[in-house]
This record gives structure tokens, sequence and C-alpha cells, in this order.
């Protein structure tokens, strides 16, 4: 690691004027990713700024008839949330199968969101659930929050506040695991919400994405049979030592099959 | 028995300190006036280094020196060697590059030392490390094993022609030739076996201290076999008179092979301990680990078998090429040959067998010894192609097996490849292995998986291996540098607690409990009375330290040596203080009698006689403390039968095991509770080699596995319980009857694991059978019925 | 260099560090409790597990910083008057150790498992050890070990 400057804000008005006045400042959040690219010496900020203290931005709440989640709310609370598990169980689901016991219980859903890593499940839960990002400025919907590899359409000085996820009819989330690092391969994520079908992929690509011609077929007939004709290309999709983009595209639709077959 | 003895499942004495976080691995050991280095590794794989400018990071905060090959040269210090000579079949030695302890014209691995940088704190050794400018000419890097030895392929060494370590052969080839041209049918197979990388979970670390009174050095290590590393760091890197270099390796966590070798990290603290006069520190971080800890496997192999009609194997053809990665390491030139092509007989009566292994240089990290070293290569090649060959000729793989075992009448049993077999009972084992697994009513649940849409495969494995490592004499004459014998020292003190001094060294495998337990049998002192003291040249009699599954079976066995010198001596006092003859006095349980009376002294008041001898024998030394040094007269043979039962999601390529039993013939057992466990973790790595490990440079010769997020190691959730259970065919050569259990589940298990992958998925895939490849075979196999 | 504050094992400590110090080099170097180990640099290996306000969390992946205020309990606070944790004490019984390297996190591990989870079945211990990865024992007896010290706990 190099030496930063360190600093821990009770409010989100005061991380905001210290990420304003920092030469290269970085918002610190569950830290399982940042810290460990700080660990590899892959970033140099000048300034970590810690948003651990601030009260304003935990919890899981209903409200409206959606669901929101602070934006530091770890993975284990969401998990471990009766109103989460209620409204949503397929997220609940999802959250339980992030990175491992240790990163749940210090992860959270604003951090991973921020830095959109392509292989991440929460981005697949947000864009398949219609979600909405609030921000300290606005709100942003998930279709135009991710905007490509760990590239997202927050502003610099912009903090995530909570994430408000309407309440699906049915979701289902599955994902094929990285057998090493255990991030998704491919993770899909389905959901009918106010009539409206989504089916979101993450891990496949260089950013989370909808597969509409999945949404299609589903949006008439929500059944595992309905994708038995989909044909998903390997173009553009990611390729690895642990899976070529051709197997990538092959499980896209294994997994949404079982994604379907586990909604609820 | 000794409630404490041979055959008792003791739980272990050293456990307490681990579960309460007071043991001390090197890494928790600060020394005063302590500072700390870190390497600069190279990020090419091959490279001429045309200069250092170290200015920069020289002047950087806290730093107190910048080390690079060029200051190695200047201190008339050396380089690392191989201590196992191997010579080609045309008679010339094998061809050992230099291998410096700081690259010297040349970086020839990624990870490949290149300059050291020694601070006040690690995070100024570390920033600065980055200051140091490398002028690197990028030269092509050869990462091939199959090809490092085509015609213009860049040279590892300049000076060493095809890339070539050595050109070696056993066996009888005309015999084999023959053999195979009679045959009625010849099974031929091409595979390779998976490089590794060994990942005990304490990475390497080093304390390197020199004291200018004595003008002799300390080394903290995370070492298997601290006088090895004594030996080869003071005789041949020269860095001080043997005596004159203290080497302590503390709790080690974990070796597996990976903690046997001499590293040039410690070699480079030593030699800036020297030039700072203050205690130097590096630990490694897991990324050095992975690119700079010796590698295992890496066999690209061909091999032939000859079965005449009624299936007796005839002969056996094996062709590989071994990578030894950029630099020979330690003992990496014996895994390929001696511990490899001499146990392709296996468990089988095969008549004629040759071999021939090209070693290789490539620029990869060095590769040598790993959990099993080479026979878990000789292991797969086998029970491959023995598996193999009984689809191929429609019989059941048990009954192939069976009809070509070496009979249990047989022993001792010599071998075509060298060998002698002292003892064994194949088929016992393969019987109960198959009871345990069901092996009768597979079928019925292939046709359960089915039902759920899946596959279901089963598959054999009967390993041998020689373990015990080894006699002196017969790995003497074959090239090995050294003697591999063993050494103890037995030191009771006036109040009769005992102190056992081993050669052998602990990192796992449970020692102070197993010895200690030997002193409760054969002393009859119960346990809690016994110390274990290993691991430190200051303390213990010269050994030559843990691999090869040589612990209980070499250096336990000089432990009860040892302790029939104490008999012999307290027989002695004994017949005195008792006014006997000292032919009529027996030992038994600990005490001292005059045969046919009740007339007794206890150990302890024997021992109290030799050290206050106000009445003592005449002429008779006093004190209680022997030494006994054992050379072993053969190896040791554990042999076992393994089945395995697969399940695999064939839309996936998922291959899940469902069940793994494990029956190991290992002889007399000390402690069946830790024997069990070595078995266990054993099973885990060789299916990790199966189903999840994988090693992977890229053609630039740059390693794409070089953390746990692409390194896959095997979790709790990769593997199954296990069903183990023992056979016993005691060792006929050592008086404890015992023969080795360290390696034994790494050796046998990734056969069974892929034999019941072949199984479930009719068509034979390489190691690692990851979830793509399981996938895309099956895809192959259905195009010509889709096409249908 | 940056004051922190928090409670190990029960025992408040304030010290000075550089900023970029992470939890683990704290408790290890700080204030010398070296129990807790660093396997790997990538935060997968677990052999840095503590808890933090009674929940596991990877010392390697936090800074000490941020424990301000926290309650740490680290495998040396485990045993309360000389007596072992229940989940120590399977650990022996169970021989669900060899090197003892990963000893200590996956014994801090499989605490906090039990709490969430007491009645966790072979497959539950399993998928949460995910992120605690033991090169000797192959599992079977860790496992075994946790089993029993969850009806130990329990009762």
């Amino acid at each position: 690691m190099y030496a930063f400057e360190y600093h821990r804000p009770r409010t989100v008005a005061e991380a905001v004027s210290l990420l304003k006045g920092a030469s290269d400042g970085k918002l610190l959040a569950g830290g399982h990713t940042l810290i460990p690219t700080l660990k590899q010496r892959l970033a140099s900020p000048s300034d970590i700024i810690d948003l651990g203290a601030i009260a304003e931005l935990k919890g899981i709440k209903e409200e409206g008839g959606r669901l929101v989640i602070g934006a530091l709310t770890t993975y284990s609370e969401v998990v471990e949330s009766e109103i989460a598990r209620r409204a949503i169980p397929a997220l609940a689901q999802l959250a339980s199968h992030i990175g491992d016991s240790q990163v749940r219980n210090r992860g959270t859903i604003g951090g991973s969101i921020a830095n959109n890593d392509p292989a991440s499940d929460y981005p697949a839960a947000v864009l398949g659930l219609n979600a909405t990002v609030r921000t300290n400025q606005r709100e942003i919907k998930a279709d135009d929050f991710f905007r490509g590899m760990f590239e997202t359409a927050l502003a610099d000085d912009e903090v995530i506040t909570s994430v408000s996820f309407p309440k699906p009819s049915r979701a289902g989330y599955m994902k094929f695991p990285n057998p090493a690092s255990r991030y998704a391969i491919v993770g899909v994520m389905v959901a009918q919400t106010g009539g409206q079908t989504r089916v979101a992929v993450t891990g496949a690509g260089p950013c989370v994405f909808r597969l509409t011609e999945a949404e299609r077929a589903l949006g008439s007939n929500f059944s595992p049979s309905a994708l038995d004709g989909l044909t998903i290309g390997a173009e553009g999709l990611n390729g690895d030592i642990h899976a070529s983009a051709e197997y990538r595209a092959h499980l896209i639709k294994v997994m949404a099959k079982r994604a379907v077959q586990a909604a609820s | 028995m000794a409630k404490d003895g041979i055959g008792a499942s003791v739980r272990r004495k050293e456990d307490q300190r681990f579960i309460t976080g007071a043991a001390s691995y090197t890494d928790d050991i600060d020394r005063p006036g302590q500072v700390y280095a870190y390497f600069v590794r190279s990020a090419h794989a091959h490279a001429r280094i045309n200069g250092i400018d170290k200015g920069e990071a020289a002047a950087a905060p806290g730093v107190l020196a910048v080390l690079t090959g060029e200051d190695v040269k200047a201190s008339g210090w050396g380089g690392l060697i191989c201590g196992w000579m191997i010579h080609s079949r045309d008679g010339s030695p094998m061809k050992a590059g230099p291998h410096p302890i700081l690259a010297q014209g040349k970086a020839r691995y990624v990870g490949d030392h290149v300059a050291m940088v020694v601070a006040e704190s690690y995070h100024q050794a570390k920033d600065a490390a980055e200051l140091v400018k490398v002028d690197y000419q990028v030269l092509p890097a050869c990462t091939s094993t199959a090809g490092a030895r085509d015609p213009g392929q860049p040279l590892v060494h300049d000076d060493i022609a095809r890339n070539t370590v050595y050109e070696w052969e056993l066996g009888d080839r005309s015999a084999v030739d023959q053999a195979i041209a009679r045959a009625a049918h010849v099974t031929r197979i091409d595979l390779v076996n998976n490089r590794l990388i060994p990942n005990a979970i304490e990475p390497r670390a080093a304390i390197a201290e020199y004291d200018r009174g004595s003008q002799g050095f300390t080394l903290y290590t995370t070492s298997q076999n601290p006088h090895v590393a004594r030996l080869v760091i003071a005789a041949f890197v020269g860095v001080a008179p043997e005596h004159k270099l203290r080497v302590i390796a503390p709790d080690v966590g974990g070796g597996f092979g990976s903690k046997i070798f001499i590293y040039a990290e410690e070699c480079a603290c030593l030699l800036a301990a020297k030039l700072l006069q203050r205690p130097v520190k590096w630990t490694g971080e897991r990324s050095e680990s992975f690119l700079s800890d010796a590698h295992g496997r890496d066999h690209v192999t061909h091999a032939e078998l000859a079965l005449d009609a009624e299936g007796n194997f005839t002969a056996l053809k094996v062709q590989t090429t071994a990578n030894m990665g950029a630099y020979l390491s330690t003992f990496a030139s014996c895994v390929p040959t001696y511990l490899y092509a001499t146990l392709l007989a296996g468990q089988y009566k095969t008549p004629a067998i040759y071999c021939a292994v090209d070693a290789v240089y490539t620029n990869t990290a060095p590769v040598d010894a790993y959990r099993g070293a080479g026979r878990p290569e000789a292991t797969f090649l086998l029970e491959t192609i023995v598996e193999t060959a009984a689809h191929e000729t429609g019989r059941d793989p048990a009954d192939l097996r069976r009809r070509n075992f070496i009979p249990k009448s047989a022993f001792p049993y010599q071998t075509p490849v060298a060998l002698q077999y002292d003892t064994g009972d194949y088929e016992a084992s393969l019987n109960k292995a198959l009871q345990l697994a069901d092996y009768q009513n597979f079928a019925s649940r292939r046709a359960a998986s089915e039902a759920t849409g899946k596959l279901r495969g089963i598959g054999l494995s009967c390993y041998i291996e020689a373990c015990g490592i080894a006699p002196s004499a017969v790995v003497g004459s074959l090239g090995c540098g050294v003697g591999l014998w063993e050494s103890a020292k037995i030191r009771f003190a006036h109040t009769g607690v005992v102190q056992v001094f081993t050669g052998t060294h602990s990192h796992g495998q449970g020692h102070e409990t197993t010895f200690a337990q030997l002193i409760a049998e054969k002393l009859g002192v119960p346990i809690a009375n016994v110390e274990v003291v290993h691991g430190d040249t200051e303390k213990t009699p010269v050994g030559m330290g843990t691999y090869g599954s040589r612990s209980m079976a070499v250096g336990g066995q000089a432990i009860v040596n040892a302790a029939d010198k104490i008999i012999a001596k307290g027989k002695k006092i004994a017949a005195h203080l008792l006014e006997a003859a000292e032919a009529d006095i027996d030992f038994t349980d600990g005490s001292f009698t005059v045969k046919g009376t009740d007339r007794a002294k206890t150990i302890g008041e024997v021992v109290f006689a030799a050290y206050v001898p106000h009445k003592y024998p005449e002429g008779l030394e006093p004190g209680m403390e022997e030494t006994a040094f054992y050379d072993p007269a053969n190896f040791t043979y554990p042999a076992g039968a393994y089945v395995c039962e697969v399940e695999v999601d064939p839309e996936t390529g998922v291959v899940q095991i469902a069940r793994f039993v494990a029956v190991d013939d290992f002889g007399k057992v000390i402690n069946p509770m830790i024997v069990e466990g070595q078995v266990h973790g054993g099973l885990a790595q060789g299916i990790g080699q199966a189903l999840t490990e994988n090693c992977v440079y890229d053609e630039a010769g740059q390693l794409l596995s070089a953390s746990y997020m692409d390194y896959c190691m095997p979790k709790a959730d990769n593997v199954p319980s296990f069903q183990v259970a023992l056979t016993e065919t005691p060792c006929t050569h050592n008086t404890l009857g015992v023969k080795g259990c360290g390696e034994a589940g790494a050796i046998g298990s990734p056969p069974a694991v892929m034999n019941a992958v072949t199984d479930a998925i009719g068509v034979r895939i390489s190691m690692p059978a990851t979830p793509e490849k399981v996938w895309r075979a099956l895809q192959d196999r259905r195009m010509p019925q889709a096409a249908e | 260099m940056a004051s922190v504050s928090m409670t190990v094992n029960g025992q408040a400590v304030t010290r000075d560090v550089e900023p970029r110090t992470l939890l683990v080099d704290f408790l290890r170097q700080h204030l010398d409790l070296t129990g807790t180990h660093v396997g790997c640099d990538t935060s997968q290996c677990g052999a840095c597990v503590v808890h933090m306000n009674g929940q596991s969390v990877k010392s390697c992946t936090v800074l000490a910083l941020q424990a301000e205020g926290s309650q740490i309990t680290t495998i040396e606070g485990l045993a309360k008057n000389g007596q072992l944790h229940p989940m120590q004490a399977a650990f022996r019984e169970h021989h669900a150790l060899q090197c003892g390297f990963c000893t200590p996190g996956m014994i801090m591990s499989a605490i906090d498992l039990v709490r969430r989870n007491p009645n966790a079945s072979e497959e539950e211990i399993r998928g949460w050890l995910e992120g605690n990865i033991c090169r000797c024992t192959g599992y079977h007896n860790i496992v075994k070990a946790i089993q029993a010290a969850a009806v130990e706990m329990r009762s």
C-alpha cells in the first residue's frame, strides 16, 4: 500500500467536502475491493475517506412499497434482514452468495455497485430488479447507472446514499461462480416487476447487461422452457483461464433457465 | 501396550499452542534491531539485465542497502545447487546452469530475484523497491514443456543446448519393444501431469542475524530440514563454516515439499545481515509464493502398455518430458527419475518396463518435489493406462488389476525398475475398498443419478509408493549427494522427564505426539513427561529432515534404537541396584525386574541412579542420554486402493465427488487419528490436482494463475467427507513395522478421480477436469449423434 | 501518523499508526498478538479472521483506523480463565488442525457460523468455510469439529 491520508467523516456532506478537497480522494465503504487494490499497489489515492461512521448510510427499510437499502448496508445485513427476505427473497439469496462469509460481513451494496466490477453480483440485482440508485445529488435509474467496465454514471463528488428496489412479483438469481475467486463467471437475475420482465446478466461481459431476447420470451411465458430456443452468441463476452466466451454464452442460458425455475 | 503408546489415537500434545494463538512461526519472531527486506523481482520471463540503477532507491527514506547480483559476486559467495547428480544415457552429467542468489546477467522467469532492498521498515523497503531501475532487454521466452527442446527455442541458459538438463533412461528397452511387437493388445495414451503450486498456507519467511563476536550466523527460516539448509548454505553458498551457521526452523505452517529447498531469499538475507550488522527479516507475500516457491509435477508423457490375450501386462514403455523450470532446484533432478520411473511397476508384475525421461529448462519458476514427488506422476500414468486398457479390452477394471497384481506370496518382489518391494497385499486393499464403496451396486446409483439428469462415474486407483527415504548407499549409487539416514537423541533429566531430539522436522505431521508415543511404548514414560525437540541445528543431532514420508520409518526408528540403548544401559544399572546378573533383568512397562521375581526398579529410579551414581556399577559412565543414527535397509512401500465416485452436471460440466473411499496399507500405525488426518489432507490435494488446481503460464511466461483469485485451491465445498480404512502388512526391515503415510493420499487420488470422470462422461480429458473442459468433452461427444 | 483506539480481547488500547496500517498488522506488530496470521494478499485464505464487534472479518482487509472504537476478539482472547472455548477444544479433540497456520482464522470463522446458524448442516458448514483455506486437513476433521462444537455451544 502506498501512503495516504485517512478521514472518517460523520455525515455525507462532510464526506463530499473532503472528497472535493482531496487531490485524488477515494471513498472507502466496506473496503473489500478497494483495500485489496491498494495492497496490490494498483491505486495510489492521496486521501481515503472512510464512510464507515456515517449512520445515515446504513439500514434496510420499506418505503412506499419499495425496499430501500442504505449504501453502507453489508451483504450479511441483507441476508439476515427479515424485511429484505420478505420483500425480495431473491435479493437476500443473491447476497448470501457474494464473496465469502467474512466478505459479506464487511462488503456493502453501495461499494459494490459504485465499483461496478464486471463479475459482481449486486449489479445484476440492481439492473434486473429495475432499482433506483439514490445519491447525495439525484436518483439514477439502473438502466442509466452502469456505463461499462468499472464505470458508472456517478460524478466525481457524488456519493451513493441508498438503493431503492421495487418489489417484484417474482424474481430469481442463479450464479455460476469462478471456482477460485467465487466471483460470478455468469450470474443471471430474472424478475417480473409491475408486469415487466427483466433479465440481467453479470460476469459474462465487460459490464452487467440486459438480455432483451430472453426478456421477450419470458414476458409471454415465464418458464424455463420459454428459453429453449434462445441462442446467445459469444461475441463481446469475457474469456479467461476459467471460462471461454463460448462457455459463458452457454452458461448464460443455463443459469437463466435455472433462475426462472428458482424464481419466487 | 502403554496407554499412550503405539496404536493409540492420542490427542496431539502440540495443539494447545496452535489453538490458542501461542505458536511461533518465523514471521511471529522479531529480533532486536531488526530491519526488513523486500525483493525486486523480474516482471519478464526472460531478459538480459544491462544494468541496475539503484541510486534513487538507495536514497529513499529508511533504506539501508540495495543489493544486486554484483554485490553477491563481490562478497565471494556462490549460488544455489542441485544435490542429486543424474547422468544422461550417454554417460554425460546433467547440465546444471548457474543458480545465483540474485540474478546475474539474465532474469530467467517472472519472479526471479533481481535485487534486494533493505530498510528500517517493511513499507520503506517496499516503497524503495519500486525505485530500483533495472535496464532489461526483453528476450523471447521458452515456456512449453513439450516444446522446450525444439530447434529455435530460446535458450534459458545460453550454453545449454536444446534446454536439455539430461536425457535419462531406466529399464530394458529391447525387451519392452519385443513384448510390444508380440502383444495381443497395446494401449497407448498421451497425458499431461498438470503443474501445481504447493501453497503451504504459511508463506516462506526468513530472519538472518550475524554476530560479530562469534562471527557466526543465525537463520530462522521456514524449512522442512534445517540441517540440510545449513549444509547447503554453509558448504556451497559459502556463507560461513558449517558450525558457524545455526539454522532454526520454528513452527512451520505446512511444507508439502516446497520448504525442503534452499531458496535465494534466505541467502540474500544472510548477506545483508552481515553487511549491515543488523538482523534482516523477509516475509514472503502470497504473490511471491506463487511466483517463486518451487512448483510441482509438470510432465508430458507418452506411454504404451502391452497385454497378452488373457489380459496379462507384458510390457510398459514410457517417454516423459519433465519441466525443471529456469533453474535446477535442490532435489529437482531426482523427482522425474528415481522417484518416478522406479515406481512404474506399481502393484503389477509387468515383466518388462522401460522409461526415458528428458528434463528441460523453461522460463518458468523452478519445479521440484511436491507432496508425492514423482510417485503421483507414476501412479497417474499407470492407473490411467490400466483403466484405459480395461475399457479397450472390455474387462472390468478391478478384475484386470487383480489379474496383474503381484501376489501376496511373491514378496520380497524385485521389480524390473530397480526397487525391491518388501511386503504387500494388494488384493486385500482392493477388496476392502470395493466393499466399502459398494462397488457392486454402482449401477443402481448411476441410474438414480440419471433420473435427475446427472451423469455418474466410478473410478479406481491402486497406488504404490516408495518412501521412508532412504537407504544411503542406494541413493548414493544413484547420484544423491547426501546420506538419508536419520538421528535421534534421548535425554533423561534427574527427575525422569525426557527430551527427544530428532533430526526430522514437524510442520503439521504431529511428531511431538507420535514420537512421544514411541517413548511411552518403549520406555514406559507417560507422554506428558516427554518433550520432542526439533528444528534447531544447535539443539538436535545432525539430521536430514522431513519429506518423502520418512519421519516415522527412518526418524522414528532412530528414536527406537536410541531407546534400546537406554534400556541396555538401564539394565546394567538395575542389575547392580538389584544385585542380579544383567542377563536376568527384563524391561517392560517402565520397570526393570529380575526374571521370575517381583524385585524391580522403575526407570525413574534407574535414571536417578545414573545421575546420582552413589551406588553404581564400576566402570559405567554416569548419565542417561543416548544417541542413535539409523540408515534404513530399503525404502518402504505403502500401497492402497482408492475408489472415487463422481456426479457430473452435463449442462454445466461441474463435477462433484459423490463419495471417496481410501484403503491404505501403511504397515503398523502409531497414531490412527493422525494417520487418517494425513490421508484426508493428501486426498484433498489429489482431488485439487484432478479437479481444480492448475498453474498456467502464457506464452510470454507470465503466470496467469498467480493468486487465489485464479489458482483454484480446493475448499471445503470441493471435497466430501472421506471413508478411510487400513489394511496392514508390516514393513519387514524396520522394527516398528511402519511404512509412512504422508504422501499416499496425494499419490493415489488423482487417477481415481479422473477415472471416475472418464467413466461418467465417456471420454478421457486432461487434469484438472474443469467444468468447461467437461462440458466441451460432452459437446464433442454429442456432435456425431446430432449429425445422425 | 494517526491515533487509533479500540478494545482488543477486553483491553482498551490506543496506538499511533500510519494510516496504511492494516488491522492484522496492528494486532501482530503493535500489540504482539501474533496468533492472527497472514496467508495471502487477496483477502481469500482466511488465516487472519478475527471478530470485530462480534462478527468474523478478515483483518487483512480492514484498516486499523476503520476499527476505531470497535471490540476486537482474536484467537488469544477466546479462552477464559484457562478454559478453552468449545470450538478450540473441539479442534483438538477431532484433530482438525495439522500445521496450525490456518487454525486461528478457521476457529474464529467457525464460531461466527455457529452463532448465526447453531444447527448448520455439513453442507452449510462447508459453504460457510469458503473463505478459509486449509492445505493440511482436507477439511474432513474441521467439519467434524465444528459439528461437535455446535452441539457443545448449543447446550
